[in-house]
């Protein structure tokens, strides 16, 4: 009992806390656990979003009224070119490829994707872009005294980013950073298809896999051919500036719409890699909270599949106002058009799972319902503009952005919103608060409506997009100024959203197995699942394993074919 | 319970993940390829000044070096797969050999080119093309090479057997990949373009 008789303050425990904290830190540096890995994507792009939340606030500051010098123009460059690049490469993509990385694992009962150290090494980069991008700030030799941050727009359309009209570093980045995390999203995508198609447990056919795991798949591969364009043609953006290349110089007889073309090639084709993982959100959600199988399953994934090719030859409509021939404009509005018939199927799907339903309006539910109605709303909207003269009168005008903020927000951030609330409980084994969550739902739903309806108007008054101020006799400042008030209810909502994960990772009920009496193989694993997930090879007879177990006297296996 | 499948394990097979992965890539690779192939095609004869592309010679000997190294590697897989190890260092060897062959030549044509045709990436837009899309699949070889010499330097340290055979047949696809662009960008470049 000597050592109690001199009391040195301070316990053992004590005294190796930092050493504990460092090994805590560098668990997660060098972890290859798919789970872990889909964390760290998920805060690495909530941080962002809250990063391009506020540039979006600061844009709606300066919008907000005439003739406002909130900030300088050079810098309103800069925020609404960050703001898109953000929102689109740092936060969108990493977000879907973060819950990819967490469910597709859990949900086809495999112990981890099929290349773990890929896994981490695209992760790596994919943050490592993001940081460049960022540290483009406080780097270089900046004009203007503010950096070099990109203020090229995220289309970066040329001949405004060669040499002569960007000096500086801005763009090369822009370039740089997503060439870098442009490869790092390859090798999600490369991992996510090989674990699909090599890692199912026992009995997971294709036409048994979860639709979440079918739509993500779809979306990594068409991840393969977009991401991809759009790497080649940073690479021949860059060979112009430092080799001294003639690729978007048209004095050399080089073409600047070339460029159009290619950053269309990549750009369209990517409204569905962020959107086709929104509906695996959906297919996975509105099933649970109404109480039923998902209806027409293959027509669900046909769709998907459908939708992944038709995408790839829509491009050009968003070049209407380019000049293109009367043929080609044909061509790009019809077969814009076709990408309305997979997209009505699945809303028809969705409709006809909820009908008759024993419907629970739990806020996953809410979220999802909410992107429900608006993404019909964002898919009628861009109908609208697939219509060539249509599109001459509102091509990038507030209209254009009103139309793609619904399809991004409306539906895509409600959907991610949704997916938190519903897989938060089994990441962390607690649940997110019910109260806080409705209020978040009802005060961004409200938001998000003031904002971006009014937008629409403000489109159709004529208003373009990218302008650092306007004139006060346009027509133009009630309704900006309703926009930005709905901005800021939005950024409330959000705010409530941040400190809910905060709080209920302390103070939320336990949540357990499955709090929400689901049917995918990622409720079985305790919550949080073990880095191993399942301690036996899960075998499976039917697309509602769970419900097999629970109800063993009416097992799906039954009446599936 | 006629409709449950009962599954043996020998009755449950998936897909090789090494070769899922490698044809991933390699549609992802096209697709750039794709990009850059398009734009030569596009910016044929658009040039408004500078040399034009009937100053190349078209590289057979290269072409004929490269494509046979497709063969010698499928002899080498072959190899592998039935464990003759020492066969297989040869024959891989020689593949490697035809690919330093094909980068060698390479060097040659593009000395040519700079020094008597005065043609950089930066001279015009036929320069930029030509050295961007032939670059660009010189760099794939050379992507290649360094894999085939890891391959190698296991296989002079006696670690390679025929255990490796799949892995071996992954890489090798990769190889087959680099050799079929090669017959792309040569139809483009040296016979469509010229």
């Amino acid at each position: 009992m000597a050592d109690q008789t001199l009391p040195i303050p301070g316990t053992l425990e004590e005294a190796h806390r930092p050493a504990r904290m460092l090994e805590w830190l560098h668990s997660w540096v060098v972890t290859v656990d798919h789970k872990k890995l889909g964390i760290l994507y998920i805060v690495y792009s909530i941080f962002f979003l809250l990063v391009a939340g506020a540039e979006a606030m600061a844009i709606r500051i300066q919008l907000a009224i005439p003739h406002n010098h909130f900030v300088s123009p050079e810098l309103y460059n800069e925020l609404f070119t960050m703001h898109g690049t953000t929102m689109v490469f740092l936060v969108g993509m990493p977000i879907l490829f973060g819950f990819a990385n967490y469910l597709v694992p859990l949900m086809i009962g495999a112990r981890d994707m099929a290349f773990p150290r890929l896994n981490a090494f695209s992760f790596w980069l994919t943050a490592f872009g993001g940081l460049m991008l960022y540290f483009s700030f406080i780097g270089g030799f900046g004009s203007y005294g503010m950096g070099n941050a990109p203020d090229v727009g995220w289309f970066a359309y040329a001949p405004l980013t060669a040499k002569a009209f960007s000096p500086g570093h801005s763009t090369d980045y822009w370039a740089l950073s997503l060439i870098v995390s442009g490869f790092g999203t390859l090798g999600t995508a490369i991992n996510i298809i090989a674990t699909a198609l090599c890692m199912r447990c026992k009995g997971m056919t294709l036409m048994r896999m979860p639709l979440f795991v079918w739509l993500l798949t779809v979306v990594s591969a068409m991840t393969l051919v977009t991401i991809t364009p759009l790497t080649a043609a940073q690479v021949m953006l860059l060979i112009d500036r430092y080799l001294g290349g003639h690729f978007f110089d048209a004095q050399a007889g080089g073409s600047p719409i070339v460029w159009l073309h290619f950053f269309w090639i990549f750009g369209h084709p990517e409204v569905y890699v962020l959107v086709l993982p929104a509906f695996a959100i959906a297919n996975e959600i509105i099933p649970v909270f109404s109480r039923k199988a998902i209806f027409g399953y293959p027509a669900m994934v046909a769709a998907s599949v459908g939708i992944g090719f038709v995408s790839l030859t829509v491009w050009a409509h968003h070049m209407f106002t380019v000049g293109m021939t009367a043929v080609s404009n044909s061509f790009f509005v019809l077969s814009t058009m076709l990408v309305g018939i997979p997209t009505g199927i699945k809303i028809f799907n969705w409709l006809a799972t909820l009908w008759g339903g024993k419907i629970r309006f739990a806020t996953p539910m809410l979220f999802a319902v909410g992107f429900l109605f608006q993404f019909l709303i964002a898919g009628l909207t861009g109908i609208m503009l697939s219509v060539a003269p249509w599109d001459w009168q509102l091509h990038n005008s507030y209209f254009v952005i009103a139309h793609f903020h619904y399809v991004l927000v409306g539906a895509i951030v409600f959907c991610i919103f949704a997916a938190i609330y519903f897989w938060y409980p089994k990441a962390t084994g607690r649940m997110m608060s019910e109260t806080l969550g409705k209020w978040h739902f009802w005060i961004f739903l409200i938001g998000f409506h003031i904002t971006f309806d009014t937008m629409h108007f403000l489109g159709i008054l004529g208003m373009p997009r990218s302008i650092f101020t306007y004139e006060p006799d346009r027509g133009w400042n009630t309704l900006n100024m309703i926009i930005s008030l709905g901005g800021f209810v939005q950024a409330i909502g959000v705010l409530i959203f941040a400190w809910n994960l905060i709080y209920s990772y302390f103070k939320g009920k336990e949540a357990g197995n499955d709090p929400w009496d689901a049917w995918t193989l990622e409720w079985s694993t305790p919550s949080p699942p073990p880095a191993y997930n399942f301690a036996v090879d899960p075998v499976v007879r039917s697309r509602r394993p769970l419900w097999d177990i629970k109800h063993p006297q009416d097992p799906d296996w039954k009446y599936e074919r | 319970m006629s409709t449950v499948p009962i599954f043996a394990d020998e009755s449950w097979r998936l897909p090789s993940r090494g070769r899922v992965g490698m044809f991933s890539l390699i549609v992802g690779e096209s697709a750039i390829f794709s990009i850059f192939v398009v734009a030569y095609i596009y910016y044929i004869g658009r040039g408004t000044y500078g040399p034009t592309p009937q100053i190349l010679e078209v590289p057979i000997f290269n072409t004929i070096c490269l494509l046979s190294s497709s063969l010698t590697i499928v002899l080498a897989e072959h190899a592998i797969k039935h464990g003759k190890v020492r066969q297989f260092a040869l024959l891989w060897g020689l593949t490697m050999a035809l690919g330093i062959e094909f980068l060698v030549g390479t060097a040659i044509e593009w000395r040519k080119l700079i020094f008597v045709d005065h043609l950089t990436i930066r001279t015009n837009l036929f320069g930029t093309t030509y050295y961007s899309l032939v670059g660009l699949h010189a760099t794939h070889v050379v992507v290649g090479m360094i894999g085939l010499s890891l391959v190698m330097l296991f296989t002079l340290m006696g670690r390679v057997n025929q255990s490796h055979a799949e892995r071996i047949q992954v890489l090798a696809l990769y190889w087959h990949f680099v050799d079929v662009v090669w017959v792309v960008v040569f139809t483009v470049v040296y016979i469509v373009g010229r």
